[in-house]
């Protein structure tokens, strides 16, 4: 059906010239002088999409006393930085930042903006949209263009509870904007380097202008960021309980990672929902996975089979998960975690805790 | 004060299936829900209107069959449920969406009073943008608060409204004037049941529906599949990449585990991860 709607679209209207805008912009997200690492790894894919286009690729960093991140944003891959910094824009607020933003995009006319598909992100793009009018994806997770002459974003994302993949396309209006999940794109190696120009962009609303405050920010550092974890441990139905998951934690503390869950884990009441690898907006791409007790459903893999290395362990042999695993390992997982945890330590040279000295470690 | 709330009637999403042979969404039989996060959106006014006394008029733009969704929110205690209808409205994306809403959000104000709050869900099962609610806020020139996991304080004299904001890393309390756009998140409160009289009013009860002919200004070209600057291209079946692994096997958990380790340690991983 949306097929033949495109192609409705495509005999009643002449698409407009667009020669005028040109370039990709990565909208930097930042709190405290501190990027979200979603912004850097929109550089690296912006960088791609840039040179595919033959175009520039621009960053906008916008904070109080954020001058550090428009070089980091050069260092990342960007050809120019615009920077807005402004006592009056310390803490985000929709309306004085989409009034920078908007005052940038008409001002450099770039094809393509990314967001991070955050909360913030989102809210700060969706405004956007309507303001200038133009169309916008959201938490894509795939990014390509159609080389010139046509230049057209291909923005794909999951639908439906991610059982399907959807290209959105925007022929009529530029910028062509979306948001982006983390940790789907890489970034480029910090190169030091790349010095580039910035160029100052004036704040446009005072204080007094400004309805919104932010009263408090409570900081949550213990909250598991599976997105920018490189190190997940992920349980699955086969744990058979909430208790397992403390071994699971004891594997990830002795690997410097964080513990997942399949949806089945959660669903069960296992572990919290923060824990969930595979519902909408949690793609995860460590660097390494385990995928403990997780036979591997379609909605737990398409968000994590892009992990680098995936170890599975399972007691079913046919399990799905072998499929997408580098190394599979066969049994009792209650047997071959804690052994993992130990041969891990040894290692590193950690202390092997005295509940794991009974599986038969020497200390380290 | 007056609130308004915006649903949607949506396909249960997680119970779609996908055909394997064809590769195409079975959507038979998928129960039509109204949006869970819009019901927390209508939960939170029903609470302001318990605690403060408000009016809540429920606001839907979809085909005829979404009445249902509408009459589900006047037995849960929304005053009035709007149908906004017409052909000319279908194949909106968000931005066509949003400039529908708004207009009926317009009319609804001239019809029962200036809003205060209009609550939107944070997004919606089936489409999963979350930007029709920031859209209705810039075309109405409304405050923004989106991801709200809790209302703190409405002030309906001051005309203020202190929230709980949640994000990836941590909770932002913000306050800000009315009028004003919140977006509900599952946690923003616990959904009540219906009451006896809320369902024999629902039963009786006929929404409000409103066509194009209700908006006498309406720009043609805003609105529909014209209006829509996003169009669907390419869909497919995402396929998970498969890898030639190796099975590591051995004589006792320990054996294997020192395998594992053994090949973990064996290229730069270590190295990458910051092992020592």
């Amino acid at each position: 059906m949306a097929e033949q709607e495109q192609q409705t679209v495509e005999k009643k209207e002449k698409e407009p010239d667009f020669s005028d805008y040109r370039g990709v912009m990565i909208v930097v997200e930042q709190r405290y002088g501190k990027a979200k690492a979603v912004s850097w790894q929109l550089l690296g894919k912006g960088r791609e999409l840039a040179d595919k286009l033959e175009t520039k690729l621009y960053a906008l960093v916008i904070g109080h006393e954020v001058e550090h991140l428009a070089k980091e944003a050069g260092y990342y891959g960007a050809d120019e930085v615009y920077l807005c910094d402004a006592p009056e824009l310390k803490d985000y607020r929709t309306r004085p930042y989409s009034r920078v933003c908007l005052k940038v995009i008409h001002q450099v006319k770039p094809e393509i903006v990314l967001f991070g598909a955050t909360g913030t992100g989102r809210d700060l793009a969706g405004a956007i949209a309507t303001h200038l009018p133009t169309g916008l994806t959201a938490d894509t997770t795939e990014l390509d263009v159609e080389p010139p002459p046509s230049r057209l974003l291909l923005a794909s994302r999951p639908a439906f509870s991610e059982k399907m993949m959807a290209t959105i396309l925007c022929k009529r209006y530029r910028p062509q904007m979306a948001t982006a999940r983390a940790g789907v794109f890489q970034a480029l190696p910090r190169d030091e380097s790349r010095e580039v120009p910035i160029i100052r962009v004036e704040n446009e609303m005072k204080e007094e202008e400004i309805a919104a405050r932010v009263l408090e920010f409570i900081s949550e550092t213990g909250k598991v960021n599976l997105e920018e974890a490189e190190i997940i441990v992920a349980g699955g139905r086969g744990l058979g309980g909430p208790e397992a998951f403390g071994m699971l934690k004891e594997l990830a503390d002795a690997l410097g990672g964080v513990v997942g869950a399949s949806r089945a884990a959660v669903d069960a009441g296992w572990i919290s929902h923060e824990h969930q690898v595979g519902q909408t907006g949690h793609t995860v791409r460590p660097k390494l996975y385990f995928a403990i007790g997780i036979s591997g459903a379609v909605q737990h893999t398409v968000g994590m089979s892009n992990s680098e290395v995936i170890v599975a362990i399972n007691k079913d042999e046919n399990a799905p998960i072998f499929q997408i695993a580098h190394y599979g390992i066969v049994g009792d997982l209650f047997k071959i975690v804690p052994a993992i945890t130990e041969a891990v330590k040894k290692k590193r040279g950690l202390p092997v805790g005295p509940e794991l000295t009974i599986t038969g470690g020497k200390r380290a | 004060m007056h609130i308004v709330v915006c649903i949607k009637q949506v396909p249960d999403s997680r119970e779609i299936r996908i055909d394997p042979k064809t590769n195409t969404l079975i959507r038979q039989g998928v129960p039509s829900i109204v949006n869970f996060y819009d019901k927390h959106g209508l939960e939170e006014a029903l609470r302001i209107k318990d605690e403060l006394g408000a009016r809540v008029t429920v606001i839907t733009m979809g085909p005829p069959p979404a009445e249902k969704a509408l009459k589900e929110c006047i037995s849960l205690g929304a005053d009035e449920g709007v149908l906004v209808t017409d052909r000319a409205f279908a194949g909106a994306d968000t931005l066509a969406t949003s400039y529908v809403l708004a207009k009926a959000i317009r009319k609804a104000e001239e019809t029962w009073g200036p809003v205060d709050i209009v609550f939107c869900g944070k997004q919606t099962l089936d489409g999963d943008t979350g930007q029709v609610g920031p859209g209705i806020a810039c075309r109405l020139d409304l405050e923004q608060l989106t991801y709200v996991g809790k209302v703190r304080k409405v002030d309906p004299q001051a005309r203020r409204i202190t929230v709980e904001r949640h994000l990836e890393d941590g909770i932002e309390v913000v306050e800000t004037s009315m009028p004003v756009l919140v977006t509900a998140l599952k946690e923003l409160n616990k959904i009540r049941r219906a009451s006896l009289p809320g369902m024999i009013r629902a039963a009786r009860y006929k929404p409000i529906v409103w066509t194009t002919a209700d908006f006498p200004d309406l720009d043609r070209s805003q609105i529909g599949l014209k209006g829509s600057p996003t169009i669907v291209g390419k869909t497919w079946v995402p396929e998970v990449r498969k890898v030639d692994g190796e099975r590591i096997t051995g004589d006792t958990p320990q054996q294997i585990a020192e395998r594992l380790v053994e090949r973990l340690w064996s290229g730069d991983l270590p190295t990458r991860l910051g092992w020592n």
